[in-house]
């Protein structure tokens, strides 16, 4: 039997920080992004995005594009609910709001809470930030499917 | 509104000038004042291996693009809209195909407008994602 890939183990195994880190940076679109693993802890998760050229929304300002923001929290919601033991099969809705534009050349550092748990369905609230968390970038609202649950 | 500048010189602005459509590699067609955005598939812009399938936040991405873009053809200033808030309908998964998507204009208002899009991929019919945003006009000078 072929050992299946990390980032296979990291979407449905036990979620220890190896796990937690190829979640990350080993899928090819996080991985496109150049995401990177921060933290995770109890139903909590962090990665950060490099500021780089070619994510550039607006090059008149310099600031990252509001479409890798939309990555950005989808998948650290999804990290805190593995952080939270559960298995994301897929994400319902996500709401996100601009509160102002990252700094010109600023990394991001996205950070996400499941809150909640049913059977089948998982609540995530996150949010990215340029440097101060109590000051964010955006927020976002957002409930997931469970594999298992029969949603 | 630009009276100078066509709807399909406004689309071709829009899309060079911004270094992330690039990384996503889409494209768009105008048909009159319809415009349909396209994202072939590409594989940077899987999220999961082993369905496979797109990237939930590509998705997100692409239609936020499509409503952005869709703007700059009715409105047509020099600096694109600013996102304010989207909600991000996933109704199928998004499968390693290539992806479509049309926007819709509820409100084009002088300071902000409201955008509904759809993507598909198969067919119009079964949408994989939608969403609803609301988007700051730029100032002018």
């Amino acid at each position: 039997m072929v050992k299946p890939p990390d980032f296979i183990s990291a979407m449905t195994g036990p979620l220890d920080e190896e796990a937690a880190r190829n979640m990350v940076t080993r899928t090819p679109q996080t991985q496109a992004l150049g995401f990177q693993f921060v933290s995770i802890s109890e139903a909590r998760g962090a990665i950060r995005v490099p500021w780089r050229a070619d994510l550039v929304g607006d090059p008149e300002t310099g600031v990252i594009a509001s479409g890798v923001v939309t990555t950005l929290l989808d998948h650290v919601c999804g990290l805190s609910i593995r952080a939270a033991a559960a298995v994301p099969q897929g994400t319902l809705d996500l709401r996100i709001d601009y509160m102002r534009p990252a700094r010109p050349k600023a990394d991001l550092v996205a950070d996400g809470h499941c809150y909640k748990l049913t059977r089948t369905i998982a609540f995530v609230r996150a949010l990215a930030h340029d440097g101060d968390p109590d000051d964010p970038v955006a927020t976002a609202q957002a409930a997931f499917a469970l594999i298992g649950g029969g949603a | 509104m630009s009276g100078e500048t066509t709807p399909a010189e406004r689309l071709a602005a829009f899309l060079a000038r911004t270094p992330y459509i690039a990384f996503l590699g889409m494209r768009a067609e105008l048909a009159g004042d319809e415009m349909t955005a396209i994202l072939p598939f590409s594989p940077h812009l899987i999220g999961n291996t082993l369905l496979p399938a797109l990237h939930g936040g590509v998705l997100g991405a692409f239609m936020e693009m499509t409503a952005l873009a869709q703007l700059a053809v009715i409105t047509g200033g020099p600096r694109p809209a600013k996102t304010i808030d989207v909600t991000i309908d996933y109704l199928r998964p998004g499968r390693a195909m290539d992806t479509y998507a049309r926007a819709e204009i509820k409100k084009a208002g002088r300071r902000i407008s409201s955008v509904h899009v759809e993507a598909w991929q198969e067919a119009r019919a079964k949408p994989v994602a939608a969403i609803r945003g609301h988007f700051q006009t730029p100032t002018e000078g």
